[in-house]
């Protein structure tokens, strides 16, 4: 344990558990904290028990000197404050006989369940200690005994801990100092101190801010939203910073409004945004459509739980691509996003905002709840890519034919009626669009099938040339490189005739394949990640051309392979590819993924061919093709 | 921004070149010159008017003005006129709809908006059926009504109140009008649309279609509202226990400051040195 943990070139998971009110999760913050304060990355995913408030919770933090993209496989160290309901997150707790268990003799022996896995038990009386001090708190002797197993250093766990009780009194503070320290070289563990480099520019944020940041940096000035878990803290992280930058946040009466407000704010020519959880986005769906069919902007962020229904509200599945695909009446052809780590909820949420605006449709962004409330180090997340801005009538006037449009007139003359053509027909597909204020230029959008000039028609050509406008302007945009996130690792080629395996991926997903593809390509066999990051409209020839003449693996946390069946829809994946699909709420581990690839290509090692790619045992689900 | 070049409009050239599918003698037409009138009374040019509707035979009216407008979803109109009113208060938003959109499947929107006190005008042309789907009862439709193959029997539920709900939501502006009367209704509009808050304008607007015997005694039926609800305290007992839904002026005006929305933060000045200093936040 020793070895393992003071071995900073390596990531190491530790876990800290305890019951209602003993600050399990504020100790996790604040070593993540430290983390960031000592130079490296890392994340922090956290469970808990279903009581509303306070109960039992987990905090399980991975860090790493490089990039931490999911939390891995096992726990390294649990730091057990006390058992009480322990036996809840057995799942989310995978030890073993290499992990290490650090618990309080006082509050009882390792627990049947958690014992079982063979790790390493070690009593530290964490209560106790904390009692030498005048106020002081079991949870913080933790921060000191799992910060020094893990090489963070005193001081980045004392100012880390300063950080993040900012609010509490001087007294607390004080006494979590000196049970930090009191913890901090017991037992001893030999674990070297990494020195602080705060020199180096590093965020530490959650998914959810991280996509309100992508919002501001797409210049939305607008959001209205009704709460729900786990998409709320996303708008509480916005409302205050929408007030520096000048934008609006209403509190709608329920999602049905929510949208509409959206829809009407774009209207008025404000970039706009909503974040909901998929209750949410069922109810929002006939405002998405009316957004696509007037082409007004929107985008609406889903930060997924498992459904169906209610579903779990606080865990993560990715079961709503069906939905964001699929949920809309009619042909309503629009955008679907997925970031895929959670500085990429910042890159996506930006893109497709401006995607929206320029395409002047709805973008809907399938963010999840691992993302959403994993809070992360990581290193600033890119800008995204430029995309020119909404196409109003001015910057088009040249070739625009308004009608009888026109402000001019005296006091003799009166101003003609407008027959301003919104939605005329162009060569990609996008109508100059006037903004209410502008004169000569008014015009009435409409959710009815409508002419050129937004006047309702069922006339069948009008209905023909609309459909084709709205599939054509998002199938003509060039989307660039960003549609997918493509690693081929070093060595992407063809060995003694045998192909290459191409993991596909979307999502909160992309973290534990692009890490089984690591331990593959050590384990020398060829392997690529594609991780889809605009789902919708789907780039077909670019697919193809990455998946070409290779053995493909399509993985996603959900029951029935909602990707899967997508891409052969689109007739995007070869006959044989393969499905890895199971429902959340359990994060996905790259040992899954590396699981499924032994079993359905043959041990890596081997030089996979066509017979031997099929293996008909294991736990992932095969939905189609044949050998 | 353009008063000083446009010329003074008549109420004919709010009107756009497009022609209602409206019956012939609709109440609903009514409605759109009333509203003409008190927009040329207003002096509002057309390009800063926006007005919003859902979806039925009243929510076509926007189409029918040379103004902005949006004919958006069956019920949510309120609320989309709220985004755009919020995101660009430099506009005047009305809101057009009938009893269905606004009192049925938009009931919670119009609670909401009474109580949000946002600048908006609220015109409800209340037909009491489903004009656009071919008769159907609606919320103000009364129990025993049995021209409804939907509802053989009649609805058999009590009306909606429009006037004495909006009044207990915090509606600080509430009047009614008569489609019949577009010289006295114009008026009503032009007072909501002053009044800087939630302004609701209920509209007796008779469905010739649907409601051809009941609705044509409206004309004779309906009588000026005695102006005597000026504090809230009033307001109730004469909205709920003397209103007999015919009673046609302003009904209640409160102060809209009282409660007037959300309060704007002035923002920072340069947004893109906002964005920084949240980015640094992020940073140890
Ligand atoms: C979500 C939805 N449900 C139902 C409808 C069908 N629908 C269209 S208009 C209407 C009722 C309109 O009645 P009202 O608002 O009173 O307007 P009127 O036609 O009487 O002026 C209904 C039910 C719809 N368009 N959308
Ligand atoms: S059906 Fe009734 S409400 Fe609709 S246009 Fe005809 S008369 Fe007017
Ligand atoms: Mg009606």
């Amino acid at each position: 344990m020793t070895a393992r943990t003071s071995d900073h070139s390596q990531p190491i998971t530790v876990a800290i558990s305890g019951s209602g009110g003993s600050g399990a999760l504020t100790a996790g913050s604040i070593l993540l904290a430290a983390a960031q304060r000592c130079g490296r990355y890392g994340l922090m995913m956290r469970a808990a028990g279903p009581q509303v408030r306070g109960g039992e919770s987990v905090a399980i933090l991975r860090i790493g000197p490089t990039p931490v993209t999911n939390i891995g496989d096992r726990v390294d160290l649990l730091a057990a404050l006390d058992w009480r309901n322990i036996e809840r997150f057995v799942d989310e707790l995978p030890l073993d006989s290499d992990s290490l268990i650090l618990f309080d003799p006082d509050s009882g022996p390792v627990p049947d369940p958690i014992a079982a896995s063979g790790a390493e038990q070690s009593g530290v009386r964490f209560a106790n200690e904390a009692k030498a001090q005048p106020e002081g708190r079991a949870n913080m002797v933790a921060v000191g005994v799992v910060g020094s197993a893990i090489g963070l250093s005193l001081t980045a766990l004392s100012d880390a801990a300063n950080e993040i009780l900012a609010n509490k009194s001087v007294e607390t503070v004080r006494a979590t100092q000196a049970c930090i320290t009191a913890g901090y070289p017991k037992p001893a563990l030999a674990a070297e101190t990494v020195p602080t480099r705060s020199a180096k520019r590093r965020w530490r944020l959650s998914g959810n801010a991280a996509a309100g940041l992508g919002a501001l940096r797409a210049g939305v000035d607008f959001v209205a939203a009704y709460p729900i878990t786990p998409a709320s803290e996303m708008l509480e992280w916005l409302a205050p910073r929408l007030e520096h930058t000048g934008g609006n946040l209403v509190q709608a009466e329920d999602e049905l409004a929510a949208v509409s407000m959206l829809v009407g704010a774009s209207f008025g020519g404000v970039p706009t945004l909503t974040a909901t959880s998929g209750p949410g986005l069922s109810l929002m769906t006939e405002g998405i459509g009316l957004a696509v069919a007037s082409e007004t902007p929107i985008v609406v962020v889903d930060v997924a739980r498992g459904g169906p229904s209610t579903g779990l509200p606080t865990k993560s599945e990715q079961a709503d691509l069906d939905q964001a695909l699929y949920g809309l009446h009619g042909d309503a052809p629009h955008l679907v996003l997925a970031p895929l780590d959670v500085g990429d909820c910042a890159f996506t949420t930006e893109w497709a905002s401006r995607l929206a605006e320029r395409l002047q449709t709805a973008a809907i962004v399938l963010s999840d709840q691992a993302l959403g409330q994993t809070r992360a180090v990581i290193d600033p997340p890119a800008a995204a890519p430029p995309v020119p801005g909404r196409k109003r009538v001015d910057q088009d006037r040249a070739e625009q034919s308004p009608g009888t449009a026109g402000t001019a007139g005296t006091a003799e003359e009166r101003p003609a009626k407008t027959a301003f053509a919104r939605y005329r027909q162009s060569a990609d597909g996008i109508s100059p669009m006037s903004i209410p204020g502008e004169a000569g230029l008014t015009y009435t959008a409409d959710g009815l099938a409508h002419d050129e000039r937004g006047t309702p028609s069922s006339n069948a050509a009008h209905h023909r040339a609309q459909l084709a406008k709205l599939a054509d302007k998002l199938n003509g945009h060039d989307y660039g490189d960003a549609w997918a996130r493509r690693d081929c690792g070093d060595d992407y080629t063809h060995r003694n005739g045998s192909r290459p395996i191409s993991l596909v991926t979307w999502g909160s997903s992309w973290g534990a394949v692009q890490e089984a593809a690591m331990r593959l390509r050590e384990q020398g066999v060829a392997v690529q990640t594609i991780a889809l990051r605009l789902l919708a409209p789907l780039q077909h020839e670019a697919m193809r051309r990455a998946l070409a003449d290779s053995g493909v693996l399509v993985v996603e946390i959900n029951a029935s392979g909602q990707l899967f069946r997508y891409l052969h829809a689109e007739r995007v994946l070869p006959s044989a590819a393969r499905s890895f699909a199971r429902p959340g709420p359990l994060p996905l581990r790259p040992a899954e993924v590396l699981d499924s690839v032994r079993q359905l290509f043959g041990p890596p090692e081997l030089e996979r061919t066509e017979a031997a790619a099929i293996s008909d045992a294991g736990s992932s689900r095969r939905l189609g093709g044949q050998a | 921004m353009t008063a000083t070049t446009t010329p003074t409009l008549r109420a004919r050239d709010y009107l756009s070149d497009i022609k209602p599918i409206w019956c012939p003698g609709c109440g609903h037409f009514g409605v759109l010159s009333a509203l003409t009138k008190a927009l040329a009374y207003l002096e509002r040019p057309k390009e800063d008017i926006a007005v919003i509707s859902g979806i039925g035979c009243s929510s076509r009216l926007p189409a029918y003005l040379d103004c902005y407008g949006f004919h958006g979803l069956h019920g949510r109109a309120l609320p989309l006129a709220t985004g755009l009113k919020v995101a660009r208060p430099d506009l005047t938003v009305i809101v057009a709809g009938g009893d269905g959109d606004g009192f049925s499947i938009g009931g919670n929107h119009f609670l909401h908006a009474c109580r949000r006190n946002i600048d908006l005008c609220y015109i409800v042309m209340d037909n009491a059926v489903y004009g656009m789907t071919k008769g159907q009862a609606s919320p103000t439709t009364p129990p025993d009504w049995t021209r409804s193959p939907l509802t053989p029997n009649g609805p058999g539920i009590p009306v909606f109140r429009p006037a004495a709900i909006a009044l207990a939501a915090g509606a600080s502006f509430i009047a009614r009008g008569f489609s019949g009367d577009p010289h006295g209704l114009s008026e009503l509009v032009a007072r909501a649309i002053l009044h800087p808050g939630f302004a609701f304008v209920h509209v007796l607007s008779p469905c010739r279609t649907f409601r051809p015997d009941d609705q044509s005694d409206w004309k004779q039926g309906v009588h000026p509202f005695t102006d005597r609800a000026r504090s809230d305290a009033e307001a109730v007992p004469a909205l709920r226990v003397d209103d007999d839904g015919m009673g046609i002026g302003v009904l209640h005006e409160a102060d809209p400051t009282a409660h007037s929305g959300p309060k704007d933060t002035p923002a920072d000045t340069d947004r893109a040195a906002a964005i920084d200093r949240i980015e640094a936040e992020l940073e140890v």
